[in-house]
């Protein structure tokens, strides 16, 4: 299935470039009136002249080999440009998703075992939030951290470990919120409905300590739940991430796929398209197997027909 | 006829009519979504001043009543209110036709393979299992890349991408009605299967389609919303509310976050309004269903 999915979609980014209007040509070099020969050179680089399939494989193949083809915005190979914004991004979501992980789950915890205001307050406070639009956040976080308390640089992505965590710290909780508040509900969710089974009423009337019984009897349950949704949620913030550099500034990318996009520069919106999926379907993998390992009743294989 | 009707109503007497009075999120959610409909429509009419216009003496100028100007002026000067209220079309037109297309295709792809099942199941299962991969904002962006900016390409590319949400959640529901005994009663009566699917299926299936297309409106929103801050959807000078987040953002770095936030709250509290409104839909018709 994975391999699948990712064949499927590679197909999807190469065809892109024949359903583009014009010809593929025109698409790769986005219009841009070019001397005889350099067509030519083109026209085999990309095997243009020769049937779709046999193009689409020297693509996959090169993509396999790390060989994105030559921007043609830059003229330089697309895996130079990509390679240091890929690290950048790839920090941007790691530090996101330890949020949501972290947060997430500590807060619908604190709502499922604080009932009265400190959980309807958490559930009003979740509704809002996940209903926020990570680029509505980073307006809010850069005119409140930023411009008025001066906490926080406002844009870039820094050097140096410190200097870059001190920049990514407001891209990170911007990306993070609306997933946040979605994990911080599903936790409170499923641990309520756990708390509520006939196995912990039993735990409590043999008399354990509260503490005992929501650790290994309540959120090991509960656990399953949960971790489908954080992957769910994790695997979105890699699409998410464009929104995120746009607001910030921060050179990663997305923000590259946004521009490359705009200005029609095909090769690097196809190899970036490609990257995310990747790491897109990867995530939501690495989330399948976790669920195994948590759940022991959960055999990997028998859903995946 | 008769026998199908006897047997639902008699499987369904104990548990109709279940009837609940609105709780106040409920009411605050009718009104949201209310408003927000009549601005769709009259937005533009609606704004007192020309969204338009620009005069840069009243650059980042904020409340003034006189001439009444009760959110201030952005960064050209132009009238505030006026733009969040004309925004309020492009911003939720797009949206509407994205869910109305996404929410019809998936709810013909779910009965239909509810009803036939085995083959057409399975390769629609996989094909959008395919489909599921592709985050949308991804197709979206790649859509704009190929057929260049507008909210056409990228509305499109959000269709595809929702569709098997759609058909997934509506193919279980579907399923459910397919195994009612009214359904085995009228096959039994040799009523043809597209008549079945079509004129007792669908409309029984109403209150979950409306529930999915309620929360995919929200989604939908902030997708769009999204695509046209990126600068890939609508383009500027128009109104609308994600352009107008895009275009404030100088402003919140200058101190004037206005233009921003308003377009901002503009739609969190509208998508707030559709997600709950949705997962109350949902609720209640997971209650009626069961």
């Amino acid at each position: 299935m994975l391999v699948l999915t990712l064949l499927a979609s590679s197909i999807v980014i190469y065809a892109a470039l024949y359903l583009a209007p014009g010809t593929p040509l025109s698409a790769l070099t986005g219009g841009r009136p070019l001397p005889e020969e350099t067509i030519r050179v083109l026209e085999q680089k990309y095997h243009l002249d020769d049937p779709v399939l046999v193009g689409y494989w020297h693509w996959l193949n090169g993509a396999m080999h790390g060989d994105f083809g030559t921007s043609f915005v830059q003229r330089v190979p697309v895996t130079d440009l990509i390679a240091p914004r890929a690290l950048t991004t790839a920090e941007l979501v790691f530090y996101a998703a330890v949020l949501v992980v972290v947060f997430g789950v500590a807060i619908g915890l604190l709502g499922a075992l604080r009932p009265g205001i400190v959980d309807s307050g958490m559930l009003i406070s979740t509704t809002v939030l996940a209903a926020t639009p990570s680029f509505v956040a980073a307006t809010v976080l850069i005119s409140v951290f930023s411009v008025r308390l001066g906490w926080f640089p406002t844009l870039g992505a820094g050097d140096g470990l410190l200097d870059q965590i001190r920049h990514l710290t407001l891209p990170a909780i911007a990306l993070a919120t609306s997933s946040l508040a979605l994990v911080a509900r599903v936790t409170r969710a499923s641990v309520l409905e756990e708390a509520d089974r006939e196995h912990v009423q039993t735990a409590q009337a043999r008399g354990l300590p509260r503490r005992l019984i929501v650790r290994r009897h309540v959120l090991r349950n509960a656990a399953i739940p949960i971790t489908t949704v954080t992957g769910v949620t994790i695997a979105s913030l890699v699409a998410a991430v464009a929104v995120v550099e746009q607001a910030f500034n921060i050179d990663g990318l997305g923000a590259y796929l946004v521009e490359a996009a705009s200005s029609k520069d095909f090769a690097v919106v196809q190899a970036i398209s490609l990257l995310l999926v990747v790491a897109f379907v990867l995530t939501s993998t690495v989330v399948d197997i976790l669920y195994a390992a948590l759940d022991p009743r959960v055999k990997l294989g028998s859903h995946t027909s | 006829m008769t026998v199908s009707s006897a047997s639902v109503s008699l499987k369904e007497t104990p548990r109709r009519r279940v009837k609940r009075r609105l709780t106040i999120s409920e009411v605050l959610c009718a009104i949201v979504i209310g408003i927000a409909a009549i601005l769709a429509i009259a937005g533009p009419a609606l704004a007192p001043h020309d969204p338009d216009a620009v005069d840069l003496a009243n650059a980042n100028v904020g409340t003034t009543l006189a001439g009444f100007h009760p959110l201030g002026f952005d960064a050209e000067g132009r009238d505030l209110l006026s733009r969040v209220l004309a925004g309020a079309r492009t911003s939720m037109v797009g949206p509407l036709i994205v869910v109305l297309i996404a929410v019809s295709l998936g709810s013909l792809v779910a009965v239909a393979a509810a009803w036939v099942g085995g083959w057409l199941d399975m390769t629609a299962g996989a094909v959008l299992d395919v489909i599921f991969a592709f985050p949308g904002l991804l197709l979206a962006v790649l859509a704009t890349a190929v057929f260049g900016p507008g909210l056409t390409a990228a509305a499109m590319a959000l269709v595809i991408a929702y569709v098997p949400y759609v058909a997934r959640v509506l193919r279980a529901s579907a399923l459910r009605e397919r195994s009612r005994d009214y359904v085995a009663a009228l096959e039994v009566q040799g009523q043809p299967a597209l008549a079945i699917c079509l004129r007792h299926i669908l409309p029984n299936m109403f209150r979950v389609i409306v529930a999915e297309a309620t929360i995919l409106f929200g989604w939908a929103m902030l997708d769009l919303a999204a695509i046209s801050f990126l600068g890939l959807g609508v383009q500027p000078p128009a109104a609308d509310w994600g352009v107008m987040v895009s275009e404030g953002e100088v402003g919140v770095l200058q101190g004037y976050p206005g233009e921003s936030l308003a377009a901002g709250i503009a739609i969190v509290l509208v998508v707030v309004a559709f997600n709950v409104a949705g997962e109350r839909l949902a609720t209640r018709a997971s209650e009626g269903n069961r």
